[in-house]
């Protein structure tokens, strides 16, 4: 029992709360969010020193033993998605702070945002699947506000579509709990675990672990991307940080989880059936990402394709691909936030999305410039920095397992996402500029402090992997044994 | 009994999937409707309909029903009820700002 845990679900929910009274003081409603930000990143940090001097932690609500009651876990791999999400909310939290602009913040802007923030820690701490759907829909309602909240007629149009998608898949996640819970009598994940594993991962099992993995897949962006793209580039460009950094991570987290604790008895068929899936998400990822020469379609294949890597990883579920995972998730949450803050500061300061019209940008803004240049790095995974140890343990243990092509694949696409970023760099910052009007961003200095913040992150991340990795198997350690997770959970 | 309430689902699933595959917005939503309904009534037949009393501990019955999927569904049906107002909502803010409930009118002409 550590009642810690359900603070990183109930701060956020209890500022968003109080933000609402304070609809017409936006001065107000920053500080507060400040804070509690930063509490939450205090908080976050406790658990993750404890998860790794204690072991896993479990909090039984409302004192109930599972499986009656819900019960929130926090292994090291939650705990470090929660530190790490964190970390990241505020970072976006503080760029809106630069760029939201006060229309919006004056329409319950904030209050969303932590709504949004409760669902994803609620997400990743909960041990019970209907409680997972429950904490899926509190970040999607939030989600599909923030998304339209400013009401351009490209806002309502895309947002149409995203809602009617996730309705859908929302609908098909119920569906598949409905089957689950008549083939199993339980929805607590430890439980159903045990209760898979007696009764044998054949037929119904497997029928619903695809059901699962369809769900998941929708919400990841895993195959089933095609409403990415075009829903990601209609919001501002905090809140496209804030879905790009956690949105589709909350979707990998739970795939993770489901094919490393419940559905693990046969993966001759899951597993390969991600590894089949993952291999299209890169290659598909990447020709959208060479395709474009807009700025934000650029980026959102780029998230599509850390995806398919990520999910590369997880169908090969060694411990040491899982390693890789968990080090790859977090880097790839604080870099993909980073990339967006830098290319929200790239459009204002060029006034355009199109790559033909900018260049020349290095001259005005060279911290930006080198800033991107050295991200680009990152996200290839060049050694020093992030990208590097996870990329290594993934296609490492992917050449180990004989998933010789599809690691050939995930290489590829390393050299996709090098190709893609730096054609962006080269065309924005390089040359001369097109357009005749200067515009400059109105708070540059503001939005560049968060994003630093980010980039010595990255940079901390990837010179201190020895540190980190020291965190991160011990998150791969559980993954790759469910007994684990559900001793923990099951003791008593 | 399952079977025939299985089969009521399929109905349900099916008219659903065919509303939402078409081009008028309204249908679309009524489409969702229709699906969600499906998937509550999954979620009590799925539990077994076996005869028992409502779960209240002053029937003081034999047997009683599962209570678990009532709640679940109960829990459901707010939150789709809750998405299905916002969906509305903005399924007319669209028709006011663009003129037209044809899904296929929404698509802008991309340069």
């Amino acid at each position: 029992m550590n009642n810690l845990l359900v603070l990183p679900l109930l701060i956020p929910a209890f500022t968003a709360v109080i933000l609402i009274f304070l609809k017409e003081r936006v001065d107000l409603q920053r500080i507060i969010s400040a804070v509690s930000v930063f509490i939450n990143i205090l908080v976050a940090g406790i658990i993750v020193y404890q998860v790794s001097t204690k072991g896993i932690q479990t909090l039984y609500m409302g004192g109930w033993l599972p499986p009656y009651g819900i019960v929130f876990v926090a292994d090291m791999f939650a705990a470090l998605l929660v530190l790490i999400g964190a970390i990241v909310g505020a970072a976006c939290l503080f760029f809106s702070f630069a760029s939201i602009g006060e229309e919006r913040e004056r329409f319950y802007y904030y209050p969303f945002f932590h709504f949004l923030l409760t669902g994803v820690f609620g997400s990743f701490l909960t041990g019970d699947l209907f409680n997972l759907f429950v904490c899926f829909e509190v970040l999607l309602v939030a989600s599909y506000a923030l998304i339209v909240l400013g009401g351009s007629k490209g806002q309502l149009r895309e947002t149409l579509k995203y809602v009617l998608v996730n309705v859908i898949s929302s609908s098909l996640f119920v569906a598949t709990l409905a089957y689950l819970y008549a083939a199993t009598g339980t929805l607590n994940m430890a439980h159903l675990s045990m209760r898979v594993a007696e009764a044998g991962q054949g037929g119904v099992m497997n029928v619903i672990a695809v059901l699962l993995l369809i769900v998941f897949s929708i919400k990841a962006g895993l195959l089933l991307f095609f409403w990415l793209p075009d829903s990601y580039s209609a919001p501002p460009v905090a809140v496209r940080a804030l879905f790009g950094a956690l949105l589709t991570k909350v979707g990998l987290y739970a795939i993770t989880r489901t094919f490393t604790l419940i559905f693990v008895q046969d993966p001759g068929l899951t597993h390969t059936l991600i590894a089949w899936m993952a291999g299209a998400t890169m290659i598909l990822g990447a020709i959208g990402a060479l395709a474009y020469n807009d700025l934000s379609r650029i980026f959102n294949y780029n998230i599509i394709i850390s995806v398919g890597f990520i999910a590369f990883g997880i169908s090969v579920a060694t411990q040491d691909s899982l390693n890789g995972v968990v080090f790859y998730l977090m880097h790839d949450m604080v870099a993909k936030a980073l990339l967006f803050f830098l290319g929200g500061l790239i459009i204002s300061a060029s006034g355009t999305d199109r790559l033909k019209e900018m260049g020349g940008l290095i001259r005005r803004y060279p911290w930006t410039g080198w800033m991107f240049f050295v991200l680009t790095l990152a996200l290839v995974g060049v050694p020093p920095l992030s990208g590097f140890a996870g990329k290594v343990m993934m296609v490492r243990s992917g050449f180990g397992q004989n998933h010789v092509v599809l690691a050939l694949i995930a290489l590829a696409s390393s050299f996709i996402v090098l190709y893609s970023l730096i054609k962006v760099f080269q065309q924005v910052f390089w040359g001369g500029e097109k357009r005749e009007e200067q515009v400059k961003p109105l708070h540059y200095k503001a939005m560049m402090a968060p994003a630093a913040v980010l980039f010595a992150i990255v940079i901390l991340m990837g010179v201190g992997a020895e540190t980190v990795n020291g965190y991160v198997s011990q998150a791969g350690a559980v993954l790759a044994d469910p007994a684990l997770y559900i001793n923990a959970v099951m003791k008593e | 009994m399952e079977l025939i309430v299985a089969l009521a689902i399929g109905v349900l699933f099916s008219v659903g999937v065919y509303l939402v595959l078409s081009k008028s917005l309204l249908r679309i939503l009524l489409g969702t409707n229709l699906i969600t309904h499906g998937v509550h009534l999954l979620l009590l037949t799925m539990s077994g309909l076996k005869t028992g009393a409502p779960p209240l501990l002053g029937e003081k019955a034999e047997a009683y029903v599962d209570p678990l999927p009532q709640a679940l569904i109960l829990t459901s049906i707010v939150i789709s009820f809750g998405v299905t107002a916002f969906f509305i909502v903005l399924a007319y803010r669209t028709y006011r700002s663009t003129g037209t409930d044809d899904v296929e009118g929404t698509k802008e002409e991309r340069q």
